[in-house]
């Protein structure tokens, strides 16, 4: 089958273009960055604890990252529940008990169990702080060593997940009754903005790859789409009711490639599983081709996971670079340059969040139709 | 690295909310949606087809208007010339009697005329006869009247008729 139309539009091209652009224009402020923070740092040193400086990396990875409490507005945090399986039992109380603590300083203790968040990941506090006053022990990279215990937290990504099934309910149960009121009639309001992106899902991207047998992946496709593009968009709002980065948090991506793999395999046919036992090679070709079809089995929702997680995030990372460059500059000036920059990134977000919900639901619509295709 | 590994609390979450979402929405919403769409655009389908075929079947009865109304006007034609051509030759065949009619009466005129003046011309001929008698009685009568006359008369006749 041949997959080369899938990565054959326009646009990706486009965008192709337009990031290798703004990666030449990227990568030398950055070295000027860099060189900017060792002199910084060197100037720490010379006046130890002056400045609190600010390191761009750290900033990035913490606004991408899940969170136990949701920024709203300045120092306005709102804690969020705490749901930790321990052998023990379950145990609850609120993330605003650790005090915004990055460091595991602060232990909460519940059912005779201590507990320590270190950016914003709770583990098990150790019996007493280190030199640091940390109660937990790093390994030398500085990541900590301590067990974690289940953590079926409320956090930040799981809000903006219950928010965003209950925005899609509401809006397509909106839609499926307005099908119900309009019985026949032309399509009005939310309905008619719907329906041309339902259509859209259904004869360009299940109809060409699944053929007549797309009526019973429809659902899964619909709501796969839906769901990303939704949460996309979501996650480009910086303020409370989006600002998590849902689809760029590889557990949710993980799970959708992993629908999208038991789909595949459960209605492979005799032909899907044929291909990939028994290729039609000479039989000597069996110890390379079978191990790699095997191999090919996972790889593609593997893909599938990383592409969706690595495109959302690195655009949320790029708007975070080109707006902490002002930091790290600690110039105002540079905003001049880099918030322009940042809307123009954010505009091709706009797109990213669209063009990424529509591979992520073709290649799914692919890899269900080599499995389910009947050969003559 | 640690953007990489899926967290436990997350991923089941994830997974019970989109299957339900999934679930509620294929029964609610797509499914509905769908079989809305499919019969609109199968309305749709055949809606066009009867007005393609209303088309077809007004372009035919056109044609057929067409055809009749040719059709009348040849009848039309037809008549007309059928209606002059009898009107002419009735109009010619009354000429024909009447000049016949007119010709035959002329004919008896002149028989009648010719008869008339023949009896008149009898009439005139007796009478004129029946006159001249009288006239020669009266002639004679009065000549006769004496004797010598008689005797010359007589002589007159006697002399003319020759003894065979």
């Amino acid at each position: 089958m041949d997959c080369s139309h899938v990565f054959d539009f326009k646009v990706s091209r486009l965008i192709v273009v337009f990031t290798l652009f703004l990666a030449f224009f990227f990568v030398t402020p950055l070295l000027y960055a860099q060189e900017d923070t060792l002199k910084t740092t060197e100037a720490a040193h010379a006046e130890p604890e002056a400045e609190k400086k600010f390191n761009l990396g750290k900033f990035a990875l913490h606004h991408v990252a899940d969170s136990h409490s949701w920024h709203v507005f300045g120092d306005y945090t709102i804690g969020l529940p705490v749901i930790l399986y321990t052998p023990s039992g379950l145990v609850f109380f609120n993330a605003s008990e650790f005090h915004h603590d990055e460091e595991a300083k602060v232990v909460v203790e519940r059912a005779g169990q201590r507990f320590v968040m270190a950016h914003d990941k709770i583990y098990y506090a150790s019996e007493r702080a280190n030199e640091h006053g940390a109660y937990a022990e790093h390994d030398d990279a500085g990541h900590v060593k301590n067990a974690r215990p289940l953590d079926f937290s409320i956090t930040k990504n799981v809000c903006t997940l219950f928010l965003s099934v209950v925005l899609l309910l509401a809006v397509f149960l909106k839609v499926a009754n307005g099908y119900k009121v309009r019985n026949g009639k032309a399509p009005k309001g939310l309905q008619s903005w719907f329906e041309p992106i339902i259509m859209f899902v259904r004869d360009d991207i299940a109809k060409p790859n699944l053929g007549h047998k797309y009526e019973r992946f429809m659902p899964y496709l619909l709501t796969v789409f839906f769901f990303i593009w939704f949460n996309n968009m979501l996650g480009l709002i910086p303020f409370l009711p989006g600002g998590a980065n849902l689809t760029g948090n590889i557990s949710i991506t993980v799970v959708l490639a992993t629908i999208t793999f038991l789909l595949v395999n459960f209605n492979g046919n005799k032909y899907y599983w044929k291909h990939i036992f028994t290729p039609d090679v000479p039989w000597w070709l069996y110890i390379v081709l079978v191990p790699v079809e095997i191999i090919g089995i996972f790889t593609k929702p593997i893909a599938l996971a990383i592409r969706l997680f690595a495109n959302i995030t690195a655009g949320h990372i790029l708007v975070l670079a080109l707006i902490g460059l002002i930091f790290v500059f600690n110039s105002v000036f540079v905003s001049f340059v880099s918030v322009p920059f940042a809307l123009f990134i954010y505009g091709i977000e706009l797109l990213v969040a669209f063009i990424q919900a529509f591979i992520f639901t073709i290649l799914s619509a692919l890899f269900i139709g080599m499995a389910v295709e009947e050969h003559h | 690295m640690e953007l990489l590994l899926p967290e436990i609390g997350l991923v089941v979450f994830q997974t019970i909310a989109f299957l339900l979402l999934m679930f509620v929405l294929a029964k609610f919403a797509w499914k509905p949606i769908l079989a809305s769409i499919k019969e609109r655009e199968h309305t749709i389908d055949e809606a066009l087809n009867q007005a393609e075929l209303a088309k077809q079947e007004m372009v035919r009865l056109a044609a057929q208007n067409e055809e009749t109304m040719k059709q009348a006007r040849a009848e039309r034609d037809l008549i007309l010339k059928e209606a002059k051509t009898l009107k002419d030759s009735i109009v010619n065949e009354a000429k024909q009697q009447a000049h016949t009619e007119g010709a035959k009466l002329i004919e008896k005129a002149k028989i009648e005329i010719e008869n008339q003046k023949k009896a008149a011309l009898a009439e005139l001929k007796n009478q004129v006869s029946t006159l001249s008698i009288d006239i020669a009685e009266r002639v004679l009568r009065e000549q006769l009247a004496d004797k010598a006359k008689q005797q010359e008369l007589v002589a007159g006749l006697l002399k003319d008729v020759e003894l065979n």
